[in-house]
């Protein structure tokens, strides 16, 4: 092998030096550019916990093709913290609420939420949302030991306080909801032909087994599923045409649901439709399908364990009203807002309940205390046994493009329970919005 | 029987939105030898520009035409100010370029628009005429057969009647000489890509009504599904663009019905090896020189 | 010998890297080994499309097969022992490497945009047959992945990204330093051959598809660890984790870090890793209204990587590594220059 003529050696030389240094350039960027959220002195024991703040993180679909509406629930919860944060705060701190976006991406959320925990340390994670995502970090906040609060998804993953103890949920459960909306149909709509079209995931399939639980496991005439991957549902739809399907419930998520009822007119198909909390918002369904095809939605039965947003005299519903009027831009007051301030507002009645002597132990346990009342029309189930949220809905109807309870409020669990009716009366927020310590 | 009929028809709709779209792909890909990756995001940059058109104006066939008219521009606009510099690169640069290209359109699209799902309306119903009790197609399968045909003609005539065309083809066959016979090559390039963005204009003003609405990446499954058809019927020709499209429409459409939506790919997959393992240059491709 | 030189790189490189993981953060320590994993993948697809001339838009759905192979594994059988882990990255590249040989061959015959239109499909195919079989692979929603915490020996409190990053960087080194050796080989030889002029390498006796399956099946087998490293790292796979956007990812990463290049693909690890990140922090110092700023989010930071990735590719287009070495030969012409000048004074001309 021939020695080198000294210029390449030499520009072979200079060329790997240059290389390293672009390496360490590269880095240490980097490195500089990390955020340095939170004022004044962190205390030595608690993440995210000043004298003078909070920092609770979350991860949300704020961009990327399978959740717009979504996009819209974190601001609302920040808007509402904004409010509290002007009157005090909680027990004289701040509440600072950093959203990232994982697109609806696993992958994303593992890079995100390490992020949060790992870089900006916050205290909790709240309201992360969607199952595939979030279920992918359900062991990394368990070893961080991170307080993992109020899941925005209907699954049972985050009832399992056993195998995740810092893990809740908030949302009523799908296998509940859907045993209503099921007993629903059977007061409603007796000897119909009933059938089911699903999400291909456990949302879908949660939905399934409580409406089949209700009905019986062979009552179905038909049951289709979609991927949201494939936006061409004509297939599914024109097989449910074809069995005679005269009610169908939908587990279907906001989008899905607009293309299942415009595809289903486009073949002269007017079933009577079940559709499922995740997906069956009137504002949102509306602004999907247009002013042409909102008269679609005549007649759609669905189901909510809030207050429907069309209630102008309910008094939740006028405090958030107010909130995101003066917080939040006055953006289209939907379900997606009330849900997201819902969240807020329980989220800040458990920090009053944890107290000022603030550690992530205080918390959890302020959780399982429970005993929790509104802004929801049931319950909460919060116990050291149960982590799931709320435990049942009221079903509504949509006439004359307006979506109005319709029946009692009926509460259930995940299993072989009976639905029963829940009879206390509605709970009214406190006069200044702020629940009490 | 009846499902059959319905899948053959839900098939070939959606199958002449692919053609459209992978001849939009093939155009370039004759003139410049480039994957026009961005080809997608380009189309929903114009059916942004017709939802404001139709939306301030009120009237659907503004928004339309402005966006054929976008579509020329912007194809102008993109190769004489980005890929211009990519031509004369490695392919692989041009595939990259393209790729960012995609990134920025839909960030900026993002941040004008917001992420929201808009409804896109169609211009006549979508509802399906009935024949003897059959769902067959409907007014807008009508219309799509109708502007994915006259677009074809159009391209046609002027590929083999004009002297426009007659320039085009030279220049792309071999820039070289048309050079020394005096055809101004770029212009021809630019040319061709403000004809190809104006097809994929129309390709999305047609597809997007049908989907999940309007949003920065309502184009990324059809840019899949259509650069698989072009390649299933060559690359080289605009026929094969065609005819790919309307297979692979019918593929999809079948399978979905038959065996589940969630088996779709796989056979796109399937169809895709079949027709390139006996003839790997696609189904319309030209006959390759001998090998010695 | 060049096996020598290259182990001595690896070694040098395997000590800093060492050192720089008990100095950075766990964040950072994470981030490292994201990016280790990544290079694995990007390595064995920049010899791919670089050496040997074929594009592959697919290679995210290999990274997949390894990660659900790793997944499938370490669930079973993760707790039978220490070594379990290297076992089950090996049968995930082994696997991969499999997967890798049969679309080789179907592609064998093709060029150029036909072969990149295959192995969009595949792209596009693998994550849907996730969702197809889900009582094996659970769907949409993925698969937990078991794996065993740090050794006990180092410590209680060692923390877990430390681990990671260890894990992640041996098995890029041990990648980079056999594709080196390929690269310097006479199969590299082959494959440049192969590339430049395919006629010209079938007239000296080469044989021309068997060339183009083996280094499909090596790029295959790297895509294969990366992925099961991921999984490892992320303690979960799904199919939307190895979506079409990863495999343009990795098409984007061995451009913008330099094609065929081996130190491009360590740049373009790092791209993947960081850019998205900084582009971020950038866009959080700006403060804007809620309505303004709900706006940006995430579309910024996306509009600013792609308009990144045209200008890198406009004016540098051999990418990073491009870049360097044109900066290496101004800086030594700049040298040689000053040295001759002083040479000339001293000699008094």
């Amino acid at each position: 092998m021939h020695a080198l003529p000294d210029a390449t050696r030499g520009r072979r030389v200079v060329r790997r030096g240059l290389a390293a240094l672009a390496v360490l350039a590269l880095v240490t960027s980097a490195a500089a550019c990390s955020d340095d959220g939170g004022s004044g002195p962190a205390r030595a024991d608690v993440p995210g916990v000043t004298d003078t703040e909070i920092l609770v993180g979350t991860h949300q679909p704020l961009t990327g093709p399978a959740a717009p509406g979504y996009s819209k629930i974190a601001k609302a919860t920040e808007a509402y913290f904004n409010f509290v944060n002007a009157q005090g705060g909680v027990h004289g701190r701040q509440v600072k609420y950093k959203i990232m976006d994982d697109g609806y991406n696993p992958a994303n959320t593992q890079q995100v939420v390490r992020q949060l925990v790992l870089q900006d340390r916050v205290f909790a994670i709240l309201n992360g949302l969607g199952t595939p995502t979030h279920t992918g970090v359900l062991d990394f906040l368990k070893a961080q030991g991170v307080p993992d609060l109020f899941v925005a998804s209907g699954s049972r993953n985050w009832n399992q306080p056993d195998k995740y103890p810092h893990t809740f949920g908030w949302q009523t459960d799908y296998t509940v909801e859907s045993k209503i909306m099921a007993t629903y149909i059977k007061n409603e709509h007796p000897g119909k032909k009933v059938c089911h079209f699903g999400q291909n995931d456990d949302f879908g399939a949660d939905s399934l087994a409580g409406v089949e639980q209700i009905l019986g496991a062979n009552a179905l005439a038909a049951k289709e599923t979609y991927v949201p991957t494939n936006t061409n549902v004509a297939p599914q739809v024109g097989a449910l045409k074809a069995a005679g399907c005269e009610v169908v419930v939908l587990a279907t998520v906001p989008g899905f649901t607009a293309l299942t009822l415009g595809t289903a007119a486009r073949l002269a198909y007017r079933p009577q439709w079940v559709v499922s909390s995740v997906g069956g918002d009137y504002l949102t369904l509306s602004g999907r399908l247009g002013p042409e095809g909102t008269p679609l939605l005549e007649g759609l039965v669905s189901a909510n364990y809030l207050p429907s947003v069309s209630q102008a005299d309910d008094p939740w519903v006028q405090l958030f009203r107010k909130v995101n009027d003066e917080y939040n831009s006055g953006v289209e007051f939907d379900g997606n807002v009330m849900y997201g301030m819902a969240v807020g507002y329980t989220f800040v009645q458990v920090l009053q309940a944890a107290g000022r002597d603030l550690t992530r132990e205080s918390l959890i346990e302020a959780v399982e205390r429970g005993g929790f009342k509104g802004p929801g029309l049931t319950p909460f189930r919060y116990s050291p046994t149960d982590h799931s949220g709320y435990s049942g809905v009221r079903m509504v109807v949509t006439s004359n493009g307006v979506q109005t309870p319709v029946g009692p409020v009926y509460v259930t669990d995940d299993g072989d329970g009976p639905v029963t009716e829940y009879t206390e009366p509605p709970t009214t927020p406190p006069a200044n919005g702020v629940p009490a310590p | 029987m009846e499902r059959f009929v319905f899948l053959t028809f839900d098939g070939l709709s959606k199958g002449a939105v692919y053609a459209a779209f992978a001849l939009a792909l093939v155009l370039i890909w004759r003139g410049t030898r480039i994957v026009n990756f961005a080809q997608g995001a380009m189309a929903v940059v114009t059916a942004y520009v017709a939802y404001s058109v139709s939306a301030a104006s009120g009237s659907y066939w503004a928004g339309f035409a402005a966006a054929l008219l976008g579509g020329l521009l912007l194809g102008a606009l993109i190769e004489r100010g980005v890929m211009r510099f990519v031509e004369q690169a490695p392919h692989l640069n041009a595939v990259t370029v393209g790729l960012g290209l995609v990134l920025l359109l839909q960030g900026v699209l993002g941040m004008i628009y917001g992420n929201e799902y808009r409804p896109f309306a169609a211009p006549v119903g979508q509802e399906a005429l009935t024949v003897g009790g059959m769902p067959l197609v409907s007014p807008f399968d009508l219309f799509v057969f109708g502007a994915v045909l006259a677009v074809m003609v159009l391209l046609a005539l002027l590929f083999t009647r004009t002297a426009t065309g007659l320039r085009m083809r030279a220049a792309a066959f071999a820039p070289e000489v048309s050079r020394l016979l005096g055809v101004d090559v770029n212009a021809t390039l630019t040319l061709g890509w403000a004809l190809a963005a104006a097809v994929g204009a129309l390709a999305g003003m047609l597809v997007i009504p049908t989907g999940l609405g309007l949003h920065p990446t309502a184009m990324d499954l059809v840019f899949v599904t259509a650069f698989t058809a072009a390649v299933v019927g060559g690359l080289d020709s605009p026929a094969g663009a065609v005819v790919g499209g309307l297979a692979v429409g019918l593929v999809l459409s079948y399978v979905s019905g038959y065996f589940g939506s969630d088996v779709t790919p796989l056979a796109v997959l399937a169809l895709l090896l079949v027709v390139l393992l006996v003839r790997p240059g696609g189904l319309f491709a030209g006959v390759r020189a001998r090998r010695v | 010998m060049t096996l020598l030189r290259h182990l001595a790189v690896a070694a040098v490189a395997g000590v800093a890297l060492f050192f720089a993981t008990y100095q950075l953060d766990p964040f950072r320590n994470y981030q490292l080994a994201t990016a280790a994993a990544y290079l694995c993948a990007v390595a064995g697809l920049t010899i791919l499309v670089g050496q040997s001339g074929q594009l592959s838009l697919g290679h995210g759905a290999l990274m997949a097969v390894g990660a659900y192979t790793v997944a499938l594994l370490q669930n079973a059988y993760g707790t039978t022992g220490p070594w379990m882990l290297a076992v089950s990255l090996a049968a995930g590249a082994l696997v991969t490497t499999l997967v890798g040989a049969v679309i080789g061959l179907a592609a064998a015959r093709l060029r150029g945009p036909y072969l990149a239109g295959v192995t969009l499909a595949v792209a596009v195919t693998v994550p849907a047959i996730a969702t197809t079989f889900d009582e094996v692979f659970n769907g949409d929603q993925g698969l937990p992945v078991y794996v065993d915490p740090p050794p006990a020996a180092l410590g209680r409190f060692f923390p877990n990204e430390r681990w990671q990053a260890w894990l992640a960087l041996a098995a890029a080194l041990v990648t980079m330093v056999l594709l080196a050796n390929l690269v310097r080989s006479r199969f590299g030889r082959t494959l440049r051959a192969v590339r430049d002029d395919e006629v010209a390498a079938s007239l000296a006796g080469i044989s021309v598809a068997r060339v183009q399956v083996l280094a499909f099946v090596v790029s295959a087998a790297c895509a294969g660890l990366g992925g099961g490293l991921l999984a490892v790292l992320a303690f979960s796979v799904s199919p939307s984790a190895f979506s079409l956007t990863l495999s343009l990812f990795l098409i984007l990463a061995i451009v913008a870090g330099g094609l065929g290049s081996l130190a491009g693909a360590v740049w373009g690890s790092l791209l993947l890793v960081l850019l998205p990140q900084v582009t971020e922090s950038v866009t959080d110092q700006l403060t804007l209204s809620p309505a303004v700023a709900q706006r940006l989010q995430g579309n910024l930071p996306l509009a600013i990587f792609g308009l990144t990735l045209i200008v890198v590719m406009i004016a540098t287009p051999g990418g990073l590594q491009g870049l360097i070495r044109r900066g290496a030969r101004a800086l030594a012409r700049a040298a040689r220059g000053l040295a001759t000048s002083l040479n000339r004074r001293k000699v008094g001309t």
